[in-house]
């Protein structure tokens, strides 16, 4: 029913384990969007495509405009003119809380994990369950068993072996592990898209590697997730698609195979322009 | 790879704790350990100095002693798990004292409509207090202090300074104040009405998703707005139940002291906010419950009767609650640095 033409994809060749995803209309849309501050431009007519089962890295120089085109990918800013499209559909986020309604979820940079509660309480937070019956609409009184066990298969549905025990206190988890409660929390309600913020600026390699794995799955198990990180070669490491801001605009889209890392820098500062 | 660090892991896991170690899992876990410890040991050495500590009759005199205080500390201890203070809690319960007796004695108000209005009037407190913190962003401990002087002189304004004994107050103002029977003790009405507040906020605080708002809050607010936690709304129901709750310790203290005057409680303030760290509750918020609080609130009145008792001068039971006030604090440090 849309008739949005699908952007270029910039992969040379589709490996054929690849192409049901790209065959399929992208999950998330946008098309000429703009936004300033002022007299400051954000965004300078940006398009891009996100398809489900990819990972599509966001990367660009401070003030390129990498996130204030996710901020109004998922609600927390309303661009001044063009359109964002989920699943076909024209959408427009007023919050960030419409956009989390709509399946688009964002782990921030700090997480916001609650350190005092378990890990079953964090992945509910906000969307408690109660009790069936009396019980829970009278007394709302919480489902705390059922939430602890749903959270269990949630996480293992999701592939994410770091957190084993969902009655343990966050706070006793290494920064891999919070990140891992952080992700399963975005990723686990039905949420069709997952943006994750420098989710391994924080952490060391070992655990900057099961955060990376983490990833792998949960795009294999068909999730659409937006990667913005500083990282280069984290990006691509995990990356289907590496979308580059530059001043307000999108200077190309690469994928870890047609460029290297270098080229890659070198089309974000500016040194090299690719052909369009 | 994974499964040699995971095995170290396990291996890590399965390690044979000392007992001061296996001590603190326990106390983190369950933080109202610790008071019930000192409650016993206060109760042991009080009982030693005077065998008629332990009697029911002085047990009871500590229960209807204590009961306003924990009945305040409830309101402290979910304000202080939001990492706020109160310290307008005696002010915003004298305010109500005084409204509730003197409606009901110099106006002819019914003695059920003078309660409600008096409670009313603490929730509205409790309420300004949550909207200043909220709405316009001040520290509790500021907003608090504020409104303090406000509701202090407010109280001291209406009753013109003068106090109202119960003989002229209806029955069921005074009803809190009426005892009865339980085996050998002698329980107030008062004293009832406080423990089924804790177990009624007790519950809320345990078993629904506002009480788990209200640890997150505590803890991280900005995660937990993050989250999707109605932040300002939690704390905004917080200071209001706190109020709620105020309301209702006037009720009490008019029944146990037998009459409404601006200075009936000169200590409340500080003696909430003791039992509530003494019980274990962390003043940086997020951590601690309510059991604790009642426990502190019965340490504090154990002191107090037991020192009396024991024939020690009253000047060292503000010696003895300021030693316990460190020790509860730096045990409280002491606990969030455990290993799992």
């Amino acid at each position: 029913m849309s008739t949005m033409e699908k952007l270029p994809l910039a992969i040379d060749h589709i490996p054929d384990s690849k192409h049901a995803v790209y065959d399929a209309e992208p999950i998330l849309s946008a098309r000429d969007l703009v936004i300033t501050f002022g007299r400051v431009i954000g965004l300078d007519g940006v398009n891009l495509d996100l398809y489900r089962g990819e990972v599509l890295a966001v990367i660009g120089d401070n003030g390129a405009g990498k996130s204030t085109l996710i901020k109004c990918l998922t609600g927390a800013y309303q661009q001044d003119s063009g359109e964002v499209y989920l699943d076909g559909q024209p959408v427009s986020f007023k919050r960030p809380q419409d956009a989390r309604e709509n399946g688009i979820e964002t782990v921030y940079q700090q997480l916001a994990v609650i350190p005092a509660l378990d890990i079953a309480s964090n992945l509910y937070l906000a969307r408690e369950e109660r009790r069936p019956g009396p019980l829970g609409s009278v007394l709302r009184m919480l489902d705390k068993k059922g939430m602890k066990q749903r959270a269990g298969d949630a996480v293992q549905k999701l592939g994410i072996q770091t957190i084993q025990n969902m009655g343990q206190a966050v706070e006793t988890l290494s920064g891999g592990q919070r990140q891992a409660v952080a992700v399963a929390r975005a990723a686990a309600f039905g949420s069709k898209v997952v943006v994750l913020d420098e989710p391994t600026a924080a952490l060391g390699v070992k655990e900057s590697g099961m955060v990376l794995d983490m990833v792998k799955q949960l795009r294999d198990s068909g999730l659409a997730i937006i990667l913005i990180s500083h990282n280069m070669p984290h990006v691509w490491e995990v990356a289907d698609r590496i979308h580059i801001q530059r001043l307000g605009g999108c200077a190309g889209v690469i994928t870890p195979q047609s460029h290297d890392m270098g080229e890659g820098v070198a089309v974000m500062t500016g040194a090299k322009t690719l052909p369009s | 790879m994974l499964s040699s660090t995971s095995a170290a892991a396990a291996e890590f896991a399965r390690r044979r704790q000392s007992p001061v170690q296996r001590i603190q899992n326990q106390l983190h876990g369950h933080p109202w350990l610790s008071p019930l410890f000192l409650l016993v040991i206060t109760f042991v050495i009080f009982s030693i100095l005077n065998p008629r500590f332990a009697s029911p009759n002085a047990q009871s005199l500590l229960l209807q002693q204590v009961a306003v205080v924990a009945c305040l500390a409830i309101g402290q201890t979910l304000i202080i798990l939001t990492a706020g203070i109160d310290l307008s809690v005696g002010a915003i319960t004298i305010l109500a004292m005084m409204i509730m007796a003197s409606l009901a004695a110099n106006n002819g108000v019914p003695g059920w409509l003078a309660i409600l209005i008096g409670i009313g009037l603490a929730v509205a407190g409790g309420f300004l207090n949550g909207f200043l913190v909220t709405r316009v962003g001040l520290p509790p401990f500021i907003v608090t202090l504020g409104t303090l002087s406000i509701f202090t002189a407010v109280a001291l304004l209406y009753s013109g300074g003068s106090s109202i004994q119960n003989n002229r107050l209806p029955a069921i103002i005074n009803w809190t104040g009426e005892t009865f029977k339980i085996g050998k003790f002698n329980i107030t009405v008062g004293v009832i009405m406080v423990l089924l507040l804790y177990c009624i906020v007790g519950f809320a605080l345990t078993q629904t998703a506002w009480g788990r708002h209200i640890f997150a809050v505590g803890d991280d607010i900005e995660s937990a707005r993050l989250s999707g936690v109605a932040s300002k709304r939690i704390l905004l129901s917080v200071y209001t139940v706190a109020g709620l709750i105020y309301g209702f310790a006037a009720w009490i203290q008019i029944g146990r002291a037998g009459s409404a005057t601006a200075n009936g409680i000169p200590d409340a303030n500080l003696d909430s906010i003791t039992a509530v760290v003494i019980g274990g509750t962390s003043l940086f918020g997020g951590r601690g419950g309510l059991i604790g609080s009642l426990l502190g609130a019965l340490i504090v009145g154990s002191f107090t009767l037991g020192l009396s008792l024991a024939g020690v001068d009253q000047q060292w039971r503000l010696f003895a609650i300021g030693v316990l006030v460190i020790v509860a604090v730096s045990v409280d440090q002491w606990i969030r640095k455990v290993k799992a």
